[in-house]
């Protein structure tokens, strides 16, 4: 086992929240589940009155229950500081493959399971669902239960652990997950090629179907941005090969976390995420200049910033095989829900899913959609 | 121990008429193949685990989504149970048939239907091979990752029911990282699609449930898989080693050193020998163990990784280190490893496979645990291993001839299944639960965790019509079975009802 430096503020206090649990279950009470609160931007607001809205926080649930950098898996409560558990597996020289946000210094390990967002690797990498191999769950009932484990492979029973990613807390109360990790690659390079969006795109179709060590590119500000990682070698030769002028290697951070100035605050439109397949062009929006863009991993994540009508968007990109997301500005979520409306069928299914799992409907209740 | 649908024990199934269910489907679904007479249902009384063979009530081969929709309002309507089988090549008996029931034959949607080399993405019909979608993504210089032993057979709808994994999961993951999208009809004959061709979809991830759900929750009748730029080089190192220990040891030195490998196996002596009488893959008869261990990616990494690899078995004991020379002896290497199963087979007149995982840091341990139980049950287990990811082959051999033995060899595997998770493990890594392992899943959860499960099936099939028996237990089974709930030697959840 490696050294996972234990803190003082190690805790397990599953009990106590089982306990929580059972006595709003009882109450009838919502609970807002939240840990360092720092994407509480990211969805809907918790349904109910306000005086039956309570908030659970899993914060002082916390610590790494097993690590061994040899098995790639780590087990952490969900209430651990994001930033403790990258220290932890960098001094390791490990990370974690979906490179999540933080979108601020308290963000948990629950949030990011909770939430399902990743960072730039994403395409290459795989999201944060690719990487849990387990979680320990609080269901309605106050109950502990675990699903998944502490193996990379695992197919017994139904895959409730990758299910509870991105669910937002609808589901049940996350308190811990497995990860499998990966080894931080030995070489990094980013760069930036100054290109037309049509021909970035193009390009990234053509390296995509080749074995380059791409693991993030973004178009933004009439350049390509790219980061290249994997062994010293290949790095070396592909830096060579590609050109064009070196870049810090924090764009990415500043990418992931919101900060470039793209993302100003003192912009009154809405900022969308607009997820769509590989290779798709521009969507050509009414009204959109190249310069309300960004086209993050590789093309298939766009952020936008525009006041552009929500049914509009939103039948552009289920056009293109994608959807949008409304993230709001700084005076709040928008004019739209953020997230886009299921089908009829799927929305019977979530339903249905919720009504088994939440019963009573405790558990962020309206958080995902107004009935789930 | 007979593991055939119990409805004592696994729960009521509504009786149902033949001739009635026939005539219905008939009328309602003009054009549907339907097979009735026995000789034609005897082809699909079983699927990989051929030791147990049920005749389906009447089987059925749909060629349109239409007849798919009608047979499943028509089932729900007359109460009869529906079992979806793709290829058959399941080795866990997820599509054993059931007396009462329908078996679903997707067998004859069995085209590509378009393969987008710029997107990356390849949309399928379930029937069409797992390998042949790696042949057709080829000239573009891409591939599909997963791939299960079975892949010239087995069927992508199959893969997706039993999240099928692979020698090359450790890198590029299973099933359920190599599916964007799945559309699938549910029992009311609803279509509904989940997943999408953009990296993710609003809502609840239904598509990673739906993976390796062994066909439970609806009927998948189309998948978009990603597919990958194939690596411009891989390269196969064989190591020996003179105890099964140090074997282990070395393949977490390798993860150390920060080297993932394309593919990372390891074999007993009892496996070495039947491969090498096999195959003649040149194998070292006289080791203990050996690792192969495939480096692949961008040539200049490769290289480098090689030589690193290397260094790190050497210090780990390796007793002889050889490099495949050329893509022929590539090849060479791997065909001993992928034909274990037959090779073991020649020894012996029987083999049971079994699946567990396990974390690496334990594989001495239960090694030896394995060779204990052999010995108690006098039945010789040779161990294949995923060893980069933790999947465990113990193959049993045994010879069904001999009265009781087929029952000790299973026996014998429930009970290595058993020490898998009591060493923190899983019971199944890559083959499924399906009826075979359906006692063994109470051992790995406990009442409250089975009850979630039957739960989340009752949202997509509240009355049990979709291959009842299989994956899930009911807890009536589990405390007839008896198995004590051993996780991490941690005592059963004390707060919730035995049984």
């Amino acid at each position: 086992m490696a050294e996972t430096r234990p803190t003082s503020t190690d805790q397990d206090i599953s009990e106590a929240l089982g306990e929580r649990v059972r006595r709003a279950a009882e109450a009838g009470t919502a609970l807002r589940i939240a840990g360092g609160d720092t994407k509480a931007f990211f969805g809907r607001e918790i349904q109910g009155r306000p005086e039956e809205i309570e908030t659970l926080s899993t914060r002082e649930h916390r610590g790494i229950t097993a690590y061994d950098p040899v098995e790639l898996i780590i087990s952490v409560r969900a209430g651990t500081p994001l930033a403790e558990l990258e220290a932890t597996l960098a001094d390791n020289g490990q990370m974690l493959g979906c490179e999540p946000p933080h979108f601020g210094e308290g963000a948990t390990v629950g949030g990011m399971v909770a939430t399902g967002l990743s960072g730039p690797r994403r395409p290459w990498a795989g999201s944060v669902r690719d990487f849990v191999l387990g979680t320990r769950v609080i269901t309605h009932e106050g109950h502990q239960q675990r699903f998944g484990g502490e193996v990379m492979k695992n197919v017994a029973g139904y895959d409730l652990s990758r299910l509870m990613v991105g669910a937002q807390g609808t589901l049940g109360l996350i308190t811990e997950v497995s990860l499998k990790v990966l080894p931080t690659p030995g070489a990094r390079h980013s760069l930036r090629l100054e290109m037309p969006l049509a021909e970035a795109l193009a390009k990234l179709a053509e390296w995509g179907r080749s074995p380059l060590p791409i693991t993030a590119a973004a178009w933004h500000d009439g350049a390509l941005h790219l980061r290249l990682e994997g062994g010293p070698s290949s790095v070396a030769a592909t830096r060579e090969r590609l050109g064009g002028e070196e870049l810090d290697n924090g764009f990415w951070e500043d990418l992931r976390e919101q900060r470039l100035a793209f993302f100003s605050r003192e912009d009154d439109r809405v900022l969308w995420r607009l997820s769509l397949p590989h290779n798709t062009p521009s969507l050509c929006l009414p009204g959109v200049e190249e310069a309300d863009l960004i086209y993050d991993w590789a093309g298939t994540q766009r952020w936008l910033r525009s006041d552009l009508e929500a049914d509009t968007l939103r039948e552009a990109c289920a056009r293109a095989g994608g959807h949008a997301t409304c993230l709001g500005n700084r005076h709040g979520p928008g004019q739209a829900d953020p997230f886009m409306p299921l089908e009829p069928v799927v929305e019977k299914y979530h339903r249905n899913l919720k009504a088994q799992m939440d019963p009573k409907g405790i558990f962020n209740p309206g958080r995902l959609y107004a009935a789930i | 121990m007979n593991i055939l649908y119990d409805e004592r024990l696994d729960g009521e199934l509504a009786p149902t008429d033949k001739a009635e269910v026939l005539a219905d489907l008939q009328r309602s679904a003009p054009g549907l193949t339907l097979l009735h007479r026995e000789e034609d249902l005897r082809p699909f009384e079983c699927d990989g685990l051929s030791a147990y063979r049920v005749l389906p009530m009447l089987v059925a081969l749909p060629e349109t989504l239409e007849q798919v929709e009608t047979l499943m309002k028509r089932c729900r309507a007359l109460g009869v149970p529906v079992v979806t089988r793709g290829a058959g090549t399941g080795l866990s008996g997820g599509a054993l048939p059931l007396e009462q029931g329908v078996l679903l034959v997707m067998s004859r949607f069995n085209r590509i239907l378009d393969l987008d080399p710029d997107a990356r993405i390849a949309r399928l019909q379930p029937g069409v091979r797992n390998l042949a979608i790696s042949e057709a993504a080829a000239p573009y210089g891409l591939y599909y990752a997963p791939d299960p032993s079975s892949q010239i057979a087995c069927s992508i709808g199959g893969n997706v029911a039993e999240n099928a994994g692979g020698v090359h999961c450790l890198k590029y993951g299973l099933t359920v990282h190599n599916v964007m999208k799945v559309e699938v009809i549910t029992i009311e004959g609803e279509r509904m699609t989940l997943g999408s061709e953009a990296l993710d979809a609003p809502g609840l991830d239904l598509l990673a449930l739906f993976t390796g759900s062994e066909g439970m929750l609806g009927v998948v009748t189309e998948i978009t898989v990603k597919l990958l730029p194939k690596p411009e080089t891989a390269k196969v190192l064989m190591a020996s080693f003179d105890d099964v220990e140090k074997a282990g040891r070395a393949v977490g030195d390798i993860i150390a050193a920060g080297i993932i490998p394309g593919g990372l196996e390891m074999m007993d002596n009892l496996a070495i020998r039947a491969a090498e009488d096999f195959v003649k893959a040149g194998y070292p008869v006289e080791a203990e163990a050996i690792l192969l261990c495939e480096l692949d990616g961008v040539e200049a990494d490769v290289d480098d990784d090689c030589a690193t690899v290397r260094a790190v078995l050497e210090k780990a004991g390796a007793t002889d280190i050889q490099q495949a020379r050329d893509e022929a002896e590539r090849a060479l290497f791997w065909a001993g490893r992928k034909n274990a199963f037959p090779a073991v087979g020649r020894m012996s007149p029987d083999y049971y496979c079994m699946d567990g995982t396990i974390p690496r840091r334990e594989l001495p341990r239960v090694l030896k645990g394995i060779g204990d139980l052999s010995e108690a049950y006098g039945l010789r287990v040779a161990n294949v291993f995923h060893a980069g990811d933790g999947n465990m082959h113990p193959l049993i051999l045994f010879d069904a001839n001999r009265p009781g033995e087929l029952e000790q060899a299973e026996e014998l595997g429930g009970k290595i299944l058993e020490l898998c998770v009591e060493a923190g493990g899983s019971i199944t890594g890559e083959h499924g639960v399906g009826r075979e392992k359906i006692n063994q899943m109470c051992a790995q959860f406990n009442p409250g965790e089975l009850t979630t499960f039957h739960a989340v099936k009752a949202a997509f099939d509240p009355d049990r019509l979709l291959n009842p028996g299989k994956n899930i237990p009911t807890l009536a089974r589990c405390a007839e079975f008896g198995a004590m709930h051993v996780h991490n030697n941690e005592l059963p959840h004390p707060e919730l009802p035995r049984f």
